[in-house]
């Protein structure tokens, strides 16, 4: 028994040890690979320092944060009535709006981009008319407002399941029906009861968000446009050392945050990491 | 009876009490109602137009001498042959290998850490992989290509093994993909294995069932489920990755998705934005089909975690 005790652990950390390299080792490979010049054997955070003063940075990162922010604005605007309305009096539209929602997996964001664009493409046909100038509008090069609308799609899965636990986990029905019996209006109910009460729900909502966004590299690289994670490419292709560096601190970054959400999520609605928010998200942004 | 009746009629008034609210409540469903418009017409701009354009111009074709369109299947039936279909074949071809790598690997990386005995790292693990199998992309990509790329740190390590291996190629992509599915697959698989309860297994044992005639008979069937519907999930996040690849390769493998993308931008010849759209419509047939096959499997392996 101790004997095959032992044998089993060993099983483990040997495959431990051989998955703990493949998952880490390309991490700490490419840390290497910023700080080390190979030619001349010597060792500097030079690159890290570099990338606030590079062409671009500025504009590209003002820009993701404004898609960010709008998004997150766009995503609970439209989605904290729509669950608060099939939580309290419409269970029967749960079906619809779950399926609705759920579309963008199904959707891969190559396919929803070509159709986007082939929209796109119908409104600069009738030029003069207001279509054509919302058009142009949507697509202008400093604030693309058409990535912040596909972003939304883009997120609504999570978004949706983020918020669905987060009225789960409280008596929502309750708290609101004792603050309209005391003659409170539904946006004064939404804004002081409901509000508060979702606040996590909301933060890993919108944490979620943001770290798609920041990461959202399909959509507006084939629209044409040069948010943060594109001018990474983009800036990539010459020097070596710049994009690795840039693009390990914003991996290393967004992980950061959503290792909080998980954990914050998994403490507070009881869910457990297995959920399935993280596992049909991987087939957004990769 | 006789004795219930008296309640009745001296409840009289109650129905009239309910009967008041009742008219406000309707009208409150009607408002309710309203609380979704904003979600419905949103959706139909930003997901059922899109969608609706790519049916409707895979089905369009415009003459380039007369610029005359029609309706024709033309498109559907170019998006199922020669080049695209290569595309579409080798996009087949890396998920179904890299589903496959993903759902061993993660089968046994989730059996290691289900039955490792702390909490506290089965948690580490779970929360990680949770945010291993969600964001890659271009990051992930950069990080791979300084580790195995042409100038990589370790490429000398790798050539050793293989020296053929180039990251720019199907096998390089192979290599990377596993990086964010098998988190994935874990993440799928450990409920599932959480549920494989110890009497089972006990019981088994007592009935003289070998460890092999236990998997065979009790552990695979329970689990088939979450595999099938790991594989189908893994496959689905292959089948739609874009970033990663278009980072490694720089567009030179043929996949599905790298192809739509170079046919929207316009890399290509006029008249291929139709076909463009009609390789997308596939794309999505796929995911759909993908989509349908998991939807039950997870309904059947839920089951298991509830008993």
């Amino acid at each position: 028994m101790v004997a095959s005790l032992r044998r089993f652990r060993w099983w483990r950390l040997a495959v431990l040890i051989i998955l703990g390299i493949y998952f880490f080792g390309p991490l700490v490979a490419a840390f290497l690979f910023t700080v080390h010049n190979t030619r001349l054997h010597t060792w500097s955070f030079a690159p890290y320092g570099q990338m606030f003063g590079a062409a671009g940075f500025g504009a590209s990162l003002r820009m993701t944060l404004w898609i960010s922010l709008l998004t997150i604005g766009i995503v609970m605007l439209l989605m904290v009535p729509t669950m608060l309305a099939i939580h309290l009096r419409l269970p029967k539209a749960r079906g619809i709006v779950e399926t609705i929602c759920m579309v963008p997996l199904v959707i891969s964001p190559v396919a929803l981009v070509a159709g986007v664009s082939t929209v796109l493409g119908w409104g600069l046909n009738n030029q003069g008319s207001w279509i054509f100038r919302l058009d142009a509008q949507l697509q202008s090069q400093s604030l693309p407002l058409i990535l912040p609308l596909i972003d939304v799609v883009l997120v609504m899965p999570f978004v949706f399941r983020a918020l669905d636990a987060g009225l789960r986990a409280v008596d929502i029905k309750t708290l609101v029906e004792a603050s309209r019996n005391l003659g409170a209006s539904w946006l004064l109910t939404t804004w002081r009861v409901v509000v508060p009460n979702l606040r996590t729900a909301l933060l890993s909502g919108s944490i979620l968000t943001l770290a798609l966004v920041f990461g959202e590299y399909t959509v507006s690289s084939i629209l044409g446009f040069t948010p943060f994670a594109v001018w990474i490419v983009q800036d990539g292709q010459g020097s070596g050392q710049l994009p690795i560096a840039v693009s390990l601190l914003s991996l290393l970054l967004s992980w950061v945050v959503l290792f909080f959400v998980a954990f914050a999520g998994s403490r507070r609605f009881r869910v457990s990491p297995a959920s399935p928010t993280p596992v049909s998200s991987a087939v957004r942004s990769i | 009876m006789t004795a219930l009746a008296p309640p009745h009629d001296v409840e009289t008034t109650p129905p009239v009490t309910v009967a008041a609210p009742a008219p406000s409540r309707r009208t409150g469903s009607r408002s309710s109602w309203l609380a979704l418009a904003p979600f419905v017409v949103y959706t139909t701009l930003c997901l059922g137009l899109p969608t609706w354009a790519l049916i409707y111009e895979s089905l369009r074709r415009t003459d380039p001498a007369t610029q005359q369109t029609s309706f024709t299947w033309a498109n559907l039936t170019t998006a199922w042959h020669g080049f695209y279909l290569t595309a579409l074949w080798g996009s087949v071809k890396l998920s179904l290998i890299t589903a496959l790598i993903s759902v061993i690997v993660g089968l046994i990386a989730g059996y290691a850490i289900v039955t490792s005995r702390g909490t506290v790292g089965k948690q580490l693990v779970l929360a990680l992989s949770g945010v291993l199998a969600n964001f890659g992309g271009i990051p992930l990509a950069f990080c791979f290509i300084a580790t195995i790329g042409t100038a990589g740190e370790a490429v000398n390590l790798v050539h050793k093994v293989a020296p053929d291996f180039a990251l720019d190629t199907f096998t390089g992509v192979v290599a990377v993909y596993p990086y964010f599915l098998v988190p994935l697959m874990v993440l799928v698989i450990v409920p599932t294995l959480e549920g494989l309860r110890p009497q089972w297994r006990e019981a088994a044992r007592n009935l003289g069932a070998s460890t092999w005639q236990f998997w065979r008979y009790v552990g695979l069937p329970v689990l088939a489920p979450a595999l099938l519907g790991g594989f189908v999930l893994t496959f689905g996040g292959a089948f739609a990755a874009y970033a990663t690849a278009k980072a490694l390769t720089g567009g030179t493998v043929p996949l599905i998705t790298l192809r739509i993308a170079s046919v929207i931008s316009g890399n290509v010849l006029a008249g291929q934005e139709n076909v463009g759209a009609a390789m997308s419509i596939n794309m999505i047939i796929i995911c759909g089909i993908v989509m349908a096959i998991y939807l039950p499997l997870q309904k059947r392996s839920a089951r298991w975690l509830q008993a």
